[in-house]
């Protein structure tokens, strides 16, 4: 049945496995803390399986943007999260709209789809990661569930932080990488997305007393 | 083709797995003393048990049926097939076409049915506690395990655990992310299975917290060895069944007797570190609430659906 | 050529969006920023002149790319640009009067609204479909802090869902992004190039269809959420009620088309690779239901912006409509109808501010008598209402007309929801608007004179070109119809 799968495609593939399992890990963590210590875990995944498709493929911007993810979705990230943790003061447990078991259920669900959505189009790709696009699409289903299920405006923000690593993953396994320009562009403006909601977290407690966002529901239909 | 090769080490495993399950559950025991810093049993404590407890009388409740008295032979007969069924040494068993891997769950979950029934049998509250907990507990590994199960199955293109050992022990050393979940959750189902501790505690008889005690606390004399010793061959069969399907190497194939002999002594090497491996994952864990347990039996499942999603996506065709 | 009109498009609002935030309360920022934007303006006439001269250009390498498509959109976003400044100007001085802004957020403001415009003017300009997703999100991150600017609960609570929908949407654009990316690479290799428009149109007809069509879905679906395609529109009314006036008149005319100029961008190459209708197909379907669900929400509101915003939904679902039937008469409907919407939504949000500042509050039943306070303003709201409604003899009816027309020939069905469509909203409107401008009030006057001039321009284009299209206005619109097929 297997033929000789070259070894970098095993890892990337393994990674790829790695980072949905963590994807699932996030949508079940009830801690805020833990909560982006496995965001911090999943970009450290993706770096690597960056460098490994880097290391295979010998493109130079490759390695430029494994390198920017490990600074700024595996240290900076994560520290202005922790920083703005503990500054807010925010602790304790997430509370969710569904209950966590119920959520992975839907989860799988998502899986199922995203992977039928992504087979037809792998079996035309000639890379051999081709699979993993499949996981990048679930990855960012995974993220875009976690980001309506959780009532805490900073599990908002980690869902859509997991979400652009679920794109990350679909670009650079995928198809060995978006152009630098672009990745330039996405890194930077995820980085100003990030320092604006960190004003934003402070402006929301002031006028909340809280982050959780359930107090905003003034403007409904 | 029923080779005398096979025949002689089918019986050769089942002796050796009625033989050697006791000696496991002495092992893990032993290692969880040492690690929790105490001082440890005997190795051999589980085999002075036994014989204490066959040497004694069967006290039997007022109300006890025959269901009572027949489940712990049942039980018994259940796991001595498992362990049969399952290629400890040989791939070349001839009771191997009895059952498949499926057919394997049905036998656990057999004996699972009977022990809860004897457990409510009597009335008290404890046991009707002890057997309701079994079946939520395993109304929610089954499907964990069918889901290990299939993985395999779709690796090797078959349900019969013999060839699905075959075939892993034949394929390269590639790294399969699905293997890995599924390890992963069989190795969760296994502790729930086995009543070890992060659902359930072997050691303790906390009435809030345990399981399997609960369910055997009205019998004694033979009937309670038996049930030990069922206990202790179910351990032995689902190491026999991880060992088997996760590190397949070393176990004999169809009409090779110098291999049969050369696994003994594999086999024996991978329950010590497998043994050791339980122990200090119970020592490390601590033992959940009943009611986490559902959560934490879901998340086996869920591995091993991914398991099985990622085989479907990442490694056909490849 | 010494002077690059382009590059001047680009760099004035970058540079003075730069300048403003150092420049803080001086007594010439103000000035500096109408400045800044008729500059921009005028660059972009210049740059207008410039492609109807000779033809469609390429600029800095191929990374820019303007033909008469897009030079249209910048003309006006330019246009809208300046006008939008020269209203905000007293607009925010009466704000500052009534205490609602301090003077940093003044500068935070002049600062984003010109950095605002340099990503759109990017977004429009750029031939790298990956840098149109990175201008679009960070038009987004620019945008989310003018719509925060009061600090007020309400307006949080809109930033927040304005930034979390739209990063969810713009997320799902970039997969599609991706998935482009993934299509074209087969082809063009793994060059810089598989992602610039101009090469991609020209080997559309090779890009695999089953992932063209799965990128589409994504990529109509991501910028959807930003031209407020129903069902993803749930931020959009929030944004525009709670932000300043002037940020709902660039949002509602200037940043939707942003987003549909996106999805256009990005129609011509999935019809090229599925020889189908159906990215059409898709686009009608949204375009009706977004009409529809709009039409019927018109009626429930009691806050005047709101209304609006919802008001500017239900156009955006009539020219994603337009542009689904395609075609160069539809095509050409929706240019049109494109331009009407903008001038004639941000007149009517400058009425709207000015009456709601004067009234003191955007509850529609407060407001009464704008006729009796400001006979201008009261007259350019009801103008510009009648305009937005379709009334003869504004562009907006031609527009609606000729969409109209097309559909009962091409697309039958389409016409009972049309018309179901435009009829509730026009009488949710017209119903709430009319007590609005006629009725009795008192009122005080404002510290800062309103400025009118930007209302009356915008609804005079409109009149004009509901009566007659200048010739070369025509000329362009029918050549970037032909562009879209």
């Amino acid at each position: 049945m297997s033929q000789a799968v070259p070894l970098y495609a095993q890892l990337i593939n393994l990674l790829a496995a790695v980072i949905l399992l963590l994807g699932f890990a996030m949508l079940a963590q009830r801690r805020v803390i833990q909560l982006i210590d496995l965001f911090a875990l999943q970009g450290f995944a993706l770096f690597l399986s960056t460098l490994v498709v880097a290391v295979k493929t010998g493109q130079h911007h490759l390695f430029y943007s494994a390198g920017l993810t490990l600074v700024l979705k595996v240290i900076l990230l994560p520290w202005i999260l922790h920083r703005l943790v503990r500054k807010l003061h925010i602790k304790g447990e997430v509370e969710g709209l569904i209950n966590i078991p119920t959520t992975t259920l839907i989860g799988l669900g998502l899986v199922i789809i995203a992977f039928n959505v992504a087979t037809p189009i792998s079996q035309l790709s000639s890379t051999i990661t081709r699979g993993t696009l499949g996981i990048a699409l679930a990855t960012v289903m995974l993220a875009f569930l976690m980001m309506i299920t959780r009532k805490k405006a900073i599990t908002q923000v980690v869902g859509f932080l997991a979400m652009e690593n679920g794109l990350f993953l679909a670009a650079t396994s995928a198809t060995y990488g978006m152009p630098m320009v672009v990745e330039l562009g996405i890194a930077l403006d995820v980085l100003v997305g990030m320092v604006i909601l960190g004003v934003f977290f402070f402006q929301i407690r002031d006028q909340f007393d809280s982050l959780d966002i359930h107090h905003m529901e003034q403007l409904k239909e | 083709m029923i080779s005398l090769t096979g025949v002689l080490g089918q019986l050769f495993a089942i002796a050796l797995a009625l033989l050697l399950a006791p000696l496991l559950t002495g092992w893990v025991n032993q290692c969880r003393a040492w690690l929790q810093n105490r001082a440890a049993p005997p190795l051999l404590q589980p085999y002075y048990t036994l014989h204490k407890l066959f040497h004694k009388d069967v006290v039997l409740a007022h109300n006890a049926s025959a269901l009572f008295r027949f489940a712990p032979f049942i039980i018994f007969g259940c796991m001595v097939l498992a362990c049969a069924i399952i290629p400890s040494l040989s791939t070349d068993l001839p009771f191997a076409p009895a059952a498949d891997a499926l057919a394997l769950v049905g036998v656990f979950g057999l004996a699972r049915v009977f022990i809860a029934l004897a457990g409510m049998d009597v009335g008290t509250s404890f046991g009707t506690l002890g057997g309701r907990r079994e079946m939520l507990i395993g109304f929610l590994a089954e499907p964990a395990l069918l889901m290990v199960i299939f993985t395999m199955a779709m690796i090797a293109q078959s349900t019969s655990v013999a060839t699905i050992v075959e075939t892993l022990a034949h394929r390269e050393l590639v790294i399969y992310p699905s293997i890995a979940f599924a390890g992963i959750a069989f190795t969760m189902v296994s502790f729930a299975e086995n009543a070890r501790v992060p659902v359930d505690n072997p050691a303790t008889h906390l009435e809030l917290t345990m399981i399997h005690e609960a369910m055997i606390l009205e019998y004694s004399g033979r009937h309670l060895a038996l049930l030990e010793w069922a206990a202790s061959l179910k351990l032995y069969a689902y190491s026999c069944l991880g060992l088997a399907l996760f590190f397949p190497w070393g176990i004999a194939e169809r009409d090779n007797f110098l291999a049969l002999i050369a696994a003994l002594p594999v086999l024996l090497v991978k329950l010590v570190i497998g043994g050791a491996l339980v122990a200090l994952l119970e020592t490390i864990n601590a033992k959940m609430r009943i009611f986490r347990a559902p959560e934490f039996l879901g998340t086996a499942f869920l591995l091993a659906v991914l398991g099985l999603l990622v085989r479907l996506l990442l490694e056909s065709r490849v | 050529m010494t002077l690059d009109f382009f590059a001047l498009t680009l760099l004035i609002p970058l540079l003075s969006g730069i300048l403003l935030s150092f420049a803080g309360e001086r007594h010439w920022a103000p000035h500096l920023n109408i400045i800044a934007s008729a500059a921009t303006f005028l660059s972009a006439a210049g740059l207008t002149a410039e492609i109807i001269d000779q033809g469609p250009r390429f600029a800095f390498g191929e990374q820019f790319f303007i033909d008469s498509m897009n030079v249209f959109f910048v003309t006006l976003t330019a246009f809208v640009g300046m006008t939008t400044a020269i209203f905000s100007d007293p607009y925010m001085k009466n704000d500052r009067s009534h205490g609602k802004l301090t003077p940093a957020r003044l500068r935070l403001y002049k600062s984003m609204y010109q950095l605002f415009m340099c990503t759109m003017l990017v977004a429009l300009t750029t031939n790298n479909l990956g840098i149109l997703w990175v201008a679009m999100e960070a038009a987004t991150l620019t945008t989310v802090l003018l719509v925060s600017l009061y600090r007020s609960p309400a307006s949080l609570e809109a930033a927040w869902k304005y930034f979390i929908l739209c990063g969810v949407g713009i997320a799902q654009a970039l997969f599609g992004t991706i998935l482009l990316y993934f299509a074209a690479e087969r082809i063009l290799g793994e060059s810089g190039t598989a992602l610039l428009w101009s090469h991609l149109v020209e080997v559309k007809g090779q890009l695999d269809p089953t992932i063209m069509a799965l990128a589409f879905i994504f990529l109509l679906v991501g910028y959807g959420t930003k031209v407020g395609l129903a069902p993803m529109h749930n931020w959009l009314p929030d944004a525009h009620a709670e932000g300043p006036t002037p940020v709902s008149a660039v949002l509602s005319g200037l940043l939707l088309n942003v987003a549909l100029y996106a999805i256009l961008r990005c129609k011509v190459l999935a019809d090229g690779a599925l020889h189908t209708d159906f990215a059409g197909n898709l686009m009608m379907g949204f375009g009706i239901f977004t009409l529809l669900a709009a039409a019927f929400f018109l009626g429930r509101q009691r806050d005047v912006k709101r209304m609006f915003a919802y008001s500017s939904i239900e156009h955006m679902g009539i020219i994603t409509f337009a542009f689904g039937m395609g075609g160069p008469v539809a095509s050409f409907a929706g240019f049109l109808h494109m331009t009407m919407h903008s001038l004639v939504k941000s007149a009517i949000f400058f009425a709207v501010g000015h009456a709601a500042q004067k009234c003191g509050t955007q509850i529609m039943e407060d407001i009464r008598g704008l006729k009796r306070i400001n006979p201008l303003i009261g007259w350019g709201l009801m103008l510009g209402t009648l305009a937005i409604l379709g009334m003869p003899p504004f562009g907006v009816f031609a527009s609606e007309f000729m969409i109209l027309t097309h559909a009962m020939k091409f697309h039958p069905w389409a016409t009972p929801f049309l018309l179901l469509g435009l009829g509730v909203a026009f009488a949710s409107i017209l119903a709430k608007v009319q007590p609005m401008v006629f009725g009795e009030s008192e009122a005080k006057p404002l510290p800062h004179a309103p400025a009118i001039t930007p209302v009356f321009v915008h609804l005079g284009l409109a009149l004009m070109m509901g009566l007659w299209i200048p010739p070369y206005l025509s000329r362009w619109f029918l050549e970037a119809a032909r562009m879209l097929g």
